[in-house]
């Protein structure tokens, strides 16, 4: 059975969720290995193994993650060449669009992005994706080279699949241009203990209707244990990380279920938000573009429809 | 200071945007387009250094007749001179191809070698594939110093710092190289009317592949290396439920969360 390559994304060896999506989609196209870029191998191993990595690919020298992804992707070609893969799956986050662009000129092969469904067609590898805010679907095609397709979080379904995950050392020695654009500086982020925007199945966010306090849609987030997005006016105003920005310029994120609190639905913030499955809104303007999108929506002041709504979500579930 | 800024001509976001059934590419023609909006960031901070010391300033861009206008605004703003490239053979090119297209384009009008700075934007907004700067930098040699929020030069370097997930980073590379901004970078000008004056006398050239010494076959739609099969128009969402709070509006939102199955 023909290969199939997955890139895994992971915080120092912890794999997150991407990757096991990644790898039962792996699975309909051929025998799933993993590529594993930086330290913690061991650990990863046992989960990449439990959702069905027949081979993992181990680069763990300590230079690749120093640099922007120009290393990762010449790794990454390494073993596309040594293998001819029938397709290479990236997460499709800025990081992974981009390591997938080098691969693609690299091998010459044809890349898609923001894949939001990926199967065995008669063509090949064919791929869905929701362009447009939403308003088309496409299914593409890759005709040269490994199909390189970086696929949306939340696009499938997880499960297990165990294989045998054994370990392959990469030797590969980095040329100079992967290494010239260093990261000098890291400072992480406080973490919230609330779940990773674009992986969350729920997401709460709110926009300059907040005003400027967030404290409603947060409680309301964590009743629901549900990450927090803004608008890019909530995160302009310094309201909000820009890191939890939904939207063309923040995240694309398709949550089964999204609310909107105190944001009009400007085509931008919609280019992020579009394809959720279930979508709420609370705003003040029942004109409010946003109430187009809307599976439930409350005509009202966010300051006293959350505060009762996280009341009755808490009690629902006690 | 030699300055490139790559600048995409897209479909307006606010208008109907589809595709011509005929060969499922993106319909350019049939509807208003313009500079595609987080490309004028990266005219904005091209124009900032440029004014900080000595520089010159050419926007390129790679698209049908029409996309001549999203040069033209840049020109407007206050950049030197343009690059149309433009070539019947290069309709449906995929972003490999577009790639390569720019890339011989921010050669040449950097007189034949690399400029000392690159700048585009994080993604177009018709694409939003995010993977052109990628692209780029890979095939001519440069650093890809993408995402930044913020841009400092420094003799010989450039830093940028980006808002990544986890932290927030600062990046190193050394000159020349490619930049892509986000919309956090600045707060682009808008044309004064001194400069939409200006701009009908500076230069606009008009490239053909040929002129880039491109060979015709390797770009378009039977070049491009991924096909798209299908297209179809979603079902607008149906408008559900709309409730006005009358002191109970938290209370439904919970029911229907409860119904929904979401407790
Ligand atoms: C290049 C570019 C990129 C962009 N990228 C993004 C992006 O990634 N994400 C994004 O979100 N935007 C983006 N935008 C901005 C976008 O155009 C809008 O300006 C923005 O989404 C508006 O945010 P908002 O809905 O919070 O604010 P507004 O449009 O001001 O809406 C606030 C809403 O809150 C309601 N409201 C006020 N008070 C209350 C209350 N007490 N209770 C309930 N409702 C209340 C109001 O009725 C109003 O509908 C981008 C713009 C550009 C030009
Ligand atoms: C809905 C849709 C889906 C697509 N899916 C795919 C796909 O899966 N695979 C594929 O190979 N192609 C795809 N294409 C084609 C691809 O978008 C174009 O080839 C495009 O030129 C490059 O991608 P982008 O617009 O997403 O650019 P991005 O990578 O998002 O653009 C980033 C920056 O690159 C610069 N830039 C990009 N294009 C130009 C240009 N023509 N002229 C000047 N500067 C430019 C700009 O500075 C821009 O801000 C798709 C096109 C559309 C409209």
């Amino acid at each position: 059975m023909a290969e199939v390559l997955v890139l895994v994304d992971h915080a120092g060896g912890k794999i997150r969720k991407a990757t096991a999506e990644l790898l039962t989609i792996a699975r309909r196209l051929g025998e799933p290995s993993a590529v594993f870029i930086g330290p913690n191998a061991e650990t990863a191993q046992v989960t990449l193994a439990k959702y069905g990595a027949h081979k993992v690919y181990v680069y763990d020298a300590p230079d690749a993650l120093e640099y922007l992804v120009a290393p990762q992707a010449e790794i990454l070609a390494s073993v596309v060449e040594k293998t001819s893969p029938l397709a290479v799956l990236i997460p499709s986050n800025s990081a992974g669009k981009e390591i997938a662009a080098r691969l693609a000129v690299r091998t010459e092969s044809g890349v898609i992005t923001d894949a939001v469904d990926v199967v065995a067609g008669a063509e090949g590898v064919e791929t869905t994706q929701s362009v447009f805010a939403g308003s088309y679907t496409v299914k593409a095609t890759v005709t040269k080279g490994a199909a390189i397709v970086a696929v949306k979080p939340n696009s499938v379904p997880i499960e297990p699949a165990p294989a045998a995950g054994a370990v392959e050392k990469i030797e590969v020695t980095l040329s100079d241009a992967a290494k010239a654009a260093k990261i000098t500086e890291s400072k992480p982020k406080a973490a919230t203990g609330r779940p990773e925007l674009t992986e969350a199945s729920i997401v709460v966010s709110g926009g300059r209707g907040t005003g400027g306090d967030f404290g409603p849609v947060e409680e309301f987030a964590d009743s629901l244990g549900a990450a927090v997005g803004a608008s890019r006016a909530a995160v302009d105003a310094g309201w909000y990380p820009h890191s939890n920005q939904v939207g063309q310029t923040g995240k694309q994120v398709s949550p089964q279920l999204y609310v909107a609190a105190g944001i009009s639905g400007a085509i931008q913030h919609r280019a992020g938000m579009q394809t959720s499955k279930t979508i709420i809104a609370i705003n003040k303007d029942e004109e409010a573009p946003i109430f187009e999108l809307v599976d439930f929506g409350v005509v009202g002041d966010l300051f006293t429809v959350l505060p009762q709504a996280t009341e009755a979500v808490k009690k629902a579930k006690a | 200071m030699n300055i490139v800024v790559c600048v995409k001509y897209v479909p307006d976001a606010q208008s109907d945007r589809t595709f011509n059934e005929a060969d499922n590419t993106t319909d350019r023609e049939g509807v208003e387009g313009l500079l595609s909006e987080i490309d004028e960031y990266a005219v904005e901070e091209a124009l900032k250094l440029a004014e900080s010391g000595e520089g010159e300033v050419t926007v390129v861009t790679v698209g049908p007749d029409q996309a001549v206008d999203a040069v033209k605004k840049a020109l407007q703003m206050g950049a030197d001179k343009a690059v149309h490239v433009s070539d019947e053979a290069i309709h449906g090119s995929d972003a490999a191809a577009t790639s390569l297209i720019l890339a011989e384009a921010i050669k040449k009008a950097a007189g034949g070698s690399n400029p000392d700075l690159v700048l585009m934007g994080m993604s177009s907004t018709d694409g939003v594939m995010g993977v052109v700067p990628a692209m780029v930098a890979e095939r001519l040699g440069l650093p890809q110093v993408t995402y930044a929020s913020e841009l400092t030069l420094e003799g010989e370097s450039v830093t940028i710092r980006r808002d990544g997930d986890a932290a927030s980073e600062t990046i190193v590379s050394s000159l020349p190289a490619l930049v892509s901004v986000t919309d956090q970078i600045n707060e682009p000008r808008y044309p004064s009317f001194k400069g939409i004056m200006a701009a009908k006398k500076k230069p606009v050239d008009t490239w053909t592949l040929a002129d880039l010494g491109v060979d015709a076959g390797q770009v378009g739609l039977d070049a491009a290396w991924t096909k798209v099969t299908s297209f179809a128009k979603r079902p607008p969402r149906e408008q559900g439920q709309i409730v006005t709070d009358e002191g109970d509006g938290g209370t439904k939102l919970a029911e229907f969360l409860s119904a929904q199955k979401f407790l």
